[in-house]
């Protein structure tokens, strides 16, 4: 079986895998990062997002063969070493943006990496378009909106921790 | 700590664990030895299974076992049950079909289990499946509602004539015939209800194990009341003792009601892991949760007011055509009757109803309860109606609302299909709503719009629904299979912190906060010293689960209950620490006083003391702090409210976008909101993608058109706009907390608002009606086919 190397959350990793693993199933199954979630199999959803190489990608649509030798993050990697929550973590939980949990470490991960590209700023509408690939049953976005343009402000005056 | 009690917006407890990617859904669950089941689904709608061979497939590598429907009925497995009987009009019950865990002989959906392999890997499993050969010989099937009724249509089931499940009726109607012969004016809608697909964002996972040394098995499952999974699954499929079931649902991914029932695939794994003696893990892909989770809504309706001349409502007449899908899911016969007809009085005081509901089997996916359940089709039925009365005699929509409304001194209301409302006060929402979205100044905002060569338009809905379900008694007498009570297990620790057992689930609703923030407002202890502990029978006593807004107004109630025992039994045992008569002890905020004096106890004081009876009335009462009470509502609860909705439509391409959405709600007292608004957001967007995006369409053989992310359109944050929610609170008069429910409310109230408003944008062009979903294709032709009847400006 094919190897690939890695590294994630800081980590390296080395890990055979068949060819046709997707990147998704090698942090669910074979790290055992459950963070991850996968809610379909047409690409539609987002629930799947991490950042590879600092982008966000959605990982059940990466072969894990792909990701040899880049720099993956998932959601279980965002918090700063001693547990605090990163701002658009923070965030989230002040304003309500999450109710059953199972869409959030793909928004989170969209979030950081939209407000990340937009240093000068994201309107309402703005973040909605951003948020296109990522899919929420429970929340309506409203609060979804509300807590990434409140961590903008939090992300850009403290840039060390969102630039990863 | 700041105010944590009952009234704060509490920054929920759980959030934690999701946001730093610690949560724990069935799919995360991994047991040693694990194995993987795929499930082989019918591709045809409907066949009878000519040969089915599965000796490759069970030769393919890794593969372990695969088993079909033969097979687990000849290990004696019953068929998924069915939770609720209705009666037919003469009294006979309905046709309750088998419907066997895999398909045995037929398969009679797109989507039916057909096999099961089973081994080491999911992939294995996978390629396995596709080395079963199947030899289907087709049969004509039947897709729609109304298909199914035609005469001469094919049968879902040999021995169900016509595919009728029920015919079903309710109300007088003598006494609405005679008022609609002497009605000055009849207007007449006809109607459907668009099938939706629930969608979860967690697919359905399923893992069952077995003990091999204890002979106990253990069902971790994506369910909203695993112990109700639990007994029928134990007592009707697999035959196993409650003693040695344990159903687990730990973290839940959403459910909207699609995670109420028990489904084949629970019963697979639990059966497999019993043969195989390894724990067996089935996850649902999404195209299997669309053609495998129960859908929603499907119905077909003529509705009828009778008016007087000047608009007062004298009677309302309603014929339904529902769809049930290919077998009975497990509470789908209640959905489209006792859940459905009953409100269809809605906020008006109509004097006489009679509705008639067929319930049809057809070659499509189960359908049964999805957020709001019956709820949302009664109202979307009543406030289109209303709005159609106001277009057809000129009457303004508002006024005969408020015409008809049940004015708020008229409670306790009974109406004429079975429900006595108990308390609302439907003006006060109605009035806050409009405010808040500045009705009054709506036309100039169309007429601004207008000079944009954009179509704007304001729709309102004024609605009710009954949840907080449901009082036992009455239900059984309904045809319920179950009591629908709930209880909590209060445990005072002996140092005082409290762990509290409920039978609600959480999957989220945020009810590791809201409870907590309730016992905290009760028992004065804080909410970080508070466990909310729901979803394994092995921990839990015997509850309901969570669905029909009733986790609060029942099983908060039961809490309420638990609390109160708790707190007599401290009186007691602070009587007895102080010296005091019982009588003379009062409890408030976690410390136990005597009246008048500076006398006082902690709670940890009297926990203390429960837990080491040293000194102790150790002859009246037992040691311990730990109370159990189950609660059985006396009612249901009728939040009730106004939705108002502003859009526009571009006149070139028939695209809605969102202007404004207010919700006005009265779910009676609130404990956090924060959690209510976020409930009604959600209920929203999940009812405006109803209105304008969703439609689980088949095509006439029975296929499934829009089975996936990419034909069946689920509303995205760009769809959306945000929505304004405001309560304005009338009380619950029967239980404790005064609480009505929040969970349904803005699915229930908002798809009537969104269409009254495209409806409202097309004033100009004399359109009486659209079904749901007003989608832009479908304007696009509207707007093509009809030019403006009238100068508008
Ligand atoms: S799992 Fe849905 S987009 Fe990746
Ligand atoms: S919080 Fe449940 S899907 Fe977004």
């Amino acid at each position: 079986m094919p190897q690939v190397s890695l590294t994630v959350n800081g980590k390296q990793h080395t890990v055979e895998v068949e060819g046709r693993t997707l990147l998704v199933e090698l942090l669910r199954e074979k790290l055992g990062l459950t963070g991850t979630h996968v809610g379909c199999d047409t690409s539609q959803c987002g629930a799947c997002v991490v950042h590879v190489d600092g982008l966000a990608v959605k990982s059940c649509t990466m072969l894990a063969l792909q990701a040899d030798g880049m720099a993956v993050t998932t959601i279980e990697g965002i918090a700063a070493a001693d547990g605090t929550l990163h701002p658009m973590q923070e965030m989230f939980r002040e304003h309500h943006a999450l109710q059953c949990g199972f869409c959030t470490p793909g928004m989170v991960m969209t979030a950081i990496d939209l407000v990340n590209a937009h240093p000068d700023g994201l309107t309402d509408k703005e973040i909605r378009e951003g948020l296109e690939g990522n899919l929420c049953r429970c929340t309506g976005y409203h609060n979804i909106v509300k807590a990434i343009a409140a961590a903008h402000p939090l992300m850009h005056g403290q840039a060390p921790k969102a630039a990863e | 700590m700041g105010f944590e009690g009952i009234g704060a917006s509490v920054r929920r407890k759980e959030d934690a664990r999701f946001l730093s990617g610690r949560g724990h859904y069935t799919d995360d669950i991994n047991r040693p030895g694990q194995l993987y089941a795929f499930i082989k689904r019918s591709d045809r709608p409907h066949a009878r299974i000519a040969s089915l061979q599965t000796a490759q497939a069970a030769a393919a590598p890794g593969v372990v076992a695969v088993f079909t429907g033969q097979d687990m009925a000849a290990d004696n497995v019953g068929g998924l049950p069915c939770g609720w009987q209705i009666h037919n009009k003469d009294g006979s019950p309905m046709a309750e079909p088998p419907h066997p865990v895999i398909a045995i002989g037929k398969v009679r959906h797109v989507g039916d289990p057909v096999a099961v392999v089973i081994a080491e890997s999911r992939q294995a499993a996978k390629d396995a499946a596709e080395l079963l050969e199947i030899e289907y010989d087709d049969l004509p099937a039947v897709a729609t509602t109304l298909d199914a009724l035609e005469p001469g249509a094919p049968t879902v089931h040999d021995d169900v004539a016509g595919n009728v499940c029920y015919d079903w009726h309710i109300g007088d109607k003598g006494t609405v015939d005679a008022a609609f012969a002497r009605a000055a004016k009849v207007v007449k809608l006809e109607l459907t209800n668009n099938r939706l697909v629930p969608n979860a964002m967690e697919p359905r996972a399923a893992l069952g194990d077995f003990d091999t040394s204890s002979g106990d098995f253990t069902l971790y499952t994506t369910s909203q009341n695993p112990h109700v999974i639990r007994l029928l699954m134990g007592a009707f499929v697999l035959h196993i003792p409650e003693n040695k079931l344990r159903v687990v649902a730990p973290d839940v991914g959403g459910g909207f009601g699609s995670k109420i029932y028990h489904y084949a695939e629970e019963a697979i794994v639990t059966w497999a892991a019993g043969k195989l003696r390894r724990p067996v893990k089935w996850t649902a892909e999404r195209n299997e949760s669309f053609m495998s989770d129960a859908h929603g809504r499907d119905h077909v309706s003529t509705a009828e007011m009778a008016l007087d001349a000047d608009g007062t409502f004298l009677a309302l007449r309603v014929a339904t055509i529902a769809n049930m899908g290919a077998y009975l899911s497990t509470f789908a016969p209640c959905v489209p009757t006792y859940l459905y007809a009953t409100l269809l009085a809605g906020v008006y005081k109509t004097p006489a109803i009679y509705a008639e509901v067929k319930a049809v089997f057809t070659n499509t996916v189960p359908v049964d309860a999805y957020r709001g359940a019956g709820r949302p089709e009664a109202t979307y039925l009543l406030e289109r109606l209303v709005d159609v009365i106001a277009h057809d005699t000129g009457m303004d929509r508002v006024e005969i609302r408020r015409k008809n409304f049940i004015p708020a001194d008229a409670f306790p209301y009974q109406t004429p299909v079975a429900l006595q409302y108990d308390s609302g006060n439907y003006e006060m929402t109605l009035k806050a709503a409009l405010d808040a979205a500045d009705f009054a100044g709506f036309e100039a905002r169309r007429a601004a719009a207008r000079a944009k060569g954009k179509l704007r338009g304001i729709g309102i809905s004024t609605y009710l629904e009954a949840c907080g379900i449901a009082p036992s008694a009455v239900v059984g007498s309904l045809g319920a299979r179950a009591g629908l009570y709930e209880v909590a297990n209060v445990k005072v620790h002996p140092t005082g912190s409290i762990t509290v057992y409920t039978g609600t689930h959480s999957h989220g609703q945020g009810h590791e906060t809201t409870f907590a923030q309730l016992i905290s407002d009760q028992m004065g202890v804080p909410i970080d010293q508070i466990e909310v502990v729901h979803g394994d029978t092995s921990k839990i006593p015997f509850g309901m689960g969570t669905y029909g807004s009733r986790s609060l107004a029942v099983g908060g109630s039961a809490m309420v209950k638990a609390m109160d025992k708790i707190i007599a039994k401290g009186k007691k045992i602070a009587a007895h620490l102080m010296e005091a008569a019982v009588e003379d002890i009062e409890f408030d905020k976690g410390t136990f006083k005597v009246a008048g004096t500076d006398k006082s106890k902690t709670l940890t004081d009297i926990s203390l003391a429960a837990y080491v009876p040293h000194n102790y009335p150790i002859e009246e009462l037992e040691p311990g702090l730990d109370e159990t009470a189950f609660y059985d509502p006396k009612n249901f609860t009728f939040p009730g409210g106004c939705h108002v909705c502003e859009l526009e439509i571009d006149q070139e391409t028939g695209v809605v976008e969102m202007v404004n959405f207010v919700a006005v709600d009265d779910v009676g007292r609130v404990i956090n909101p924060m959690i209510v608004e976020g409930q009604v957001q959600g209920g929203v967007a999940q009812g405006i993608g109803q209105a304008l995006l969703e439609n689980a369409i088949y095509d006439s053989n029975g296929q499934l058109l829009s089975g996936s992310f990419m034909d069946y359109t689920m509303p995205r944050a760009n769809d959306l706009v945000n929505i304004s929610v405001g309560t304005e609170i009338t009380l619950c008069t029967h239980n404790p907390l005064g609480v009505k429910g929040c969970g349904e409310v803005g699915a229930i109230g908002s798809p009537p608002a969104v269409m009254n408003a495209v409806i409202d944008a097309l004033k100009e062009y004399g359109i009486r009606h659209i079904d749901m979903p007003a989608t832009g294709a479908k304007l696009w032709e509207i707007l093509q086919a009809n030019r403006p009847k009238m100068a508008a400006e």
